[in-house]
């Protein structure tokens, strides 16, 4: 007998003669306390992720390439890797050319095996998109593609993300309902909640473990 | 790599580690400080108590469920799993849950694997296994390297090196790193990072655990902090994920109030930093993420758990290590003093089915029944109801059906013929006053050792005359009895 026969007997033979549990999923208990008014999402999302040291920024859809490149400079970054087969991408693309900007703008264009020492040494920063932001927790939802695959919001010291202001949902739930998730995920889904943190020593909490030490999101209000 | 000796073993009973443990004021004081904070983290993150019971209830609900039909979904989520590419396997014991994990590292010629936080493979003690074999696995999680790097086992499950102070860590990366001493956590943890990055580059096979497993999507969801979870089923080309078979929930929407309820109870949290849900290997129009992805699903004693009602509420479990955070017995003796991969309370009521309560003979009575446990557990686990059970498990006589994997260890058959002695002088008045009589009159002859008790009692001695005899004496001069 296989392990997996001897296990499924096992189990079976210990429910014998007992009916499954009806589904009692009561969604209210997870959507009730976490609704906001639309004026108050983006203040909850922004408080609760300040307080895990993210930089939160309000722009719009016409200025935000511009608070980029001043954020870079700040730090004194001088490379961003970002999706040029993506619309932000482009625009970012766009206008770093016509102001000549002082950044090498990288593509992840190639297998992780091909530059991973690159990647993970010569990489000082991100930006991608993502696919919505949860107001209860203070959430970006980020689906990585071929544009943007997972790395890229793991592996460089900096994270620079883009959310709409129009795809912030005020709970989990309600935003697994919105997007159907259920009729298929992608390989990879992230909920991603601040830069990376660990209090595994004496309970202290340190930013950037293993992940970025600085996440930065960029809210477009206009869309 | 050097094979771990746990301090653990260096003391082998319960009791011997426990007088250890709180003999070790700065043990103590690192259980203590790291306790309150996380108890009152855990009360700031449920304000509204309507709100938390309501989500409990939920919790148990939903686990309970997933329970009563857990072969259908076990074989639910192998079929979904498959048809995301993802290669699934069973193990019934540790041995073969290793020789599996060993088997698909060799396929690939692995040599360096990187880990992220498993308890599963804690009880599989898959590190020595395979580093019997030559091949280094490293633990990635802050906390575990630490742990790993003084040859330790974890003493808490969320918190694996919370017995160490900065200080202590600092000593340790400068005698096994050779990095200049440090109390500053920050640069503490950048040492941690510089090292691991390497890891995370060189390595053939990344490892985890699973937080809850989705039958209806085929997904894996992982939460974690450091990143590090994600770098280890990211960066190698193979992620092997191993997990108990009570993981697996139905649907989806179980993991908003389950992620909720983990994460708040665990460490105050709203949320992770990270919540990883994966549900395939890359995809060929992908850049990044592994190639292959498998799940080893381990019984280890759980399918023995599931087989009695009553401790099948074990399975419910989570992992979120309030009940011990809110323990007044972990917070004193520490994780090691359990002895086993799993400590505190829930320790105590999972580890009889897979070590057998014969080699734990002493936690189900580690402890004070005072309740907080249960009080705070996510998923409603009755923690000292369990107790209470395992205590009668452990002394039931060899002629009575065991029920428990071990059972029976404490069973004594002098302590059961004094219990019977005690209950027949007590059930018959004419017998009891002869003992009575003659205890009042012999006293000068009372043993003056009574076992342990004496050890730190003083003999207890019968009075002179008994309260009977007392209470009848007041009747007499007082006339009447009270109505």
């Amino acid at each position: 007998m296989s392990a997996r026969a001897n296990i499924l007997g096992k189990l079976r033979n210990s429910l014998a003669g007992t009916t499954p549990r009806p589904d009692e999923f009561d969604e209210r208990l997870v959507t009730e306390p976490w609704r906001y008014a639309s004026e108050n999402r983006i203040t909850r999302l922004r408080s609760l992720m300040e307080a895990v040291q993210t930089e939160v920024h309000l722009c719009c859809s016409d200025n935000w390439p511009e608070l980029v490149a001043g954020l870079l400079a700040e730090r004194g970054i001088t490379n961003l890797l970002c999706a040029p087969g993506k619309e932000h991408g482009r625009a970012l693309q766009t206008h770093f050319e016509a102001t000549e900007q002082n950044v090498r703008l990288m593509a992840y264009d190639r297998p992780v095996e091909a530059w991973k020492e690159e990647l993970f040494r010569n990489v000082d920063a991100s930006l991608t998109g993502t696919v919505g932001g949860i107001a209860a927790t203070g959430t970006l939802v980020l689906w990585p593609d071929r544009h943007e695959p997972r790395l890229m919001s793991l592996v460089p010291p900096v994270h620079i993300a883009l959310l709409k202001a129009s795809e912030i949902h005020d709970n989990l739930y309600d935003m697994m309902v919105a997007q159907d998730w259920a009729a298929g995920l992608p390989t990879n889904v992230l909920l991603v909640s601040g830069p990376s943190k660990t209090a595994d020593i004496e309970q202290v909490l340190a930013y950037g473990a293993h992940g970025p030490r600085e996440l930065i999101v960029l809210v477009l209000e206009d869309v | 790599m050097s094979r771990r000796i746990p301090v653990t073993e260096l003391t082998p009973d319960f009791r011997g580690r426990a007088e250890e443990a709180l003999a070790d004021g700065q043990l103590r004081n690192n259980f203590r400080v790291a306790m309150d904070s996380l108890m009152s983290k855990r009360a700031n993150a449920f304000q509204d108590a309507d709100e938390r019971e309501g989500l409990r209830e939920l919790g148990n609900r939903i686990k309970a469920g997933a329970l009563s039909h857990l072969p259908d979904l076990l074989e639910q989520l192998e079929q979904t799993l498959t048809a995301n590419g993802v290669k699934v396997h069973w193990a019934e014991t540790l041995e073969e849950a290793n020789t599996l994990v060993h088997g698909i590292i060799e396929a690939r010629q692995g040599r360096q694997v990187v880990k992220g936080k498993s308890m599963v493979s804690e009880e599989m003690e898959m590190n020595d296994y395979l580093a019997e074999r030559g091949i280094e696995c490293l633990e990635s999680d802050m906390g575990e390297y630490i742990v790993q790097l003084d040859n330790e086992k974890p003493s808490h499950i969320i918190m694996p090196a919370i017995h160490k102070n900065a200080r202590q860590v600092s000593k340790l990366f400068h005698d096994k790193l050779g990095e200049p001493e440090t109390e500053d956590v920050n640069q503490l943890i950048q040492v941690g990072r510089r090292t691991l990055r390497q890891k995370f580059m060189d390595a053939d096979v990344g490892v985890s655990g699973v937080n809850f497993a989705i039958a209806e999507t085929g997904t894996l969801l992982l939460v974690e902090n450091e990143g590090n979870g994600r770098m280890s089923t990211t960066v190698p080309p193979v992620h092997i994920a191993v997990t108990g078979i009570e993981k697996v929930v139905a649907n989806l929407r179980d993991v908003v109030p389950l992620v909720s309820l983990l994460t708040r109870s665990a460490l105050g949290q709203p949320i992770t930093t990270y919540v990883n849900l994966i549900s395939g290997p890359r995809k060929p129009d992908e850049l990044d993420g592994p190639e292959e992805v498998h799940l080893v699903l381990l019984d280890n004693g759980r399918s023995g758990a599931f087989a009695d009602a009553q401790m099948r509420q074990t399975l419910n479990c989570i992992r979120c290590g309030a009940c011990m955070n809110h323990c007044p017995v972990y917070t004193r003796v520490g994780g090691h003093t359990y002895g086993e991969v799993y400590p505190g309370p829930i320790g105590k009521i999972i580890t009889p089915h897979m070590a057998g309560l014969d080699n734990v003979p002493d936690h189900p009575s580690a402890s004070s029944l005072c309740g907080a446990c249960g009080d705070v557990c996510p998923v409603k686990i009755p923690i000292p109801e369990l107790l209470q059970r395992l205590r009668q498990e452990n002394v039931k006589s060899p002629e009575q059906p065991q029920q428990v994997k071990g059972g029976g260890a404490k069973f004594s058959r002098t302590e059961r013929w004094i219990w019977r002695g005690w209950q027949t002088l007590n059930t018959r008045p004419t017998l009891y006053r002869s003992f009575l009589w003659a205890a009042t009159r012999f006293r000068a002859l009372s043993p003056k050792k009574a076992g342990p008790w004496t050890e730190n009692h003083s003999a207890p001695v019968p009075a002179r005359r008994s309260l009977h005899d007392l209470a009848a004496e007041h009747l007499n001069q007082k006339g009447g009895r009270p109505s």
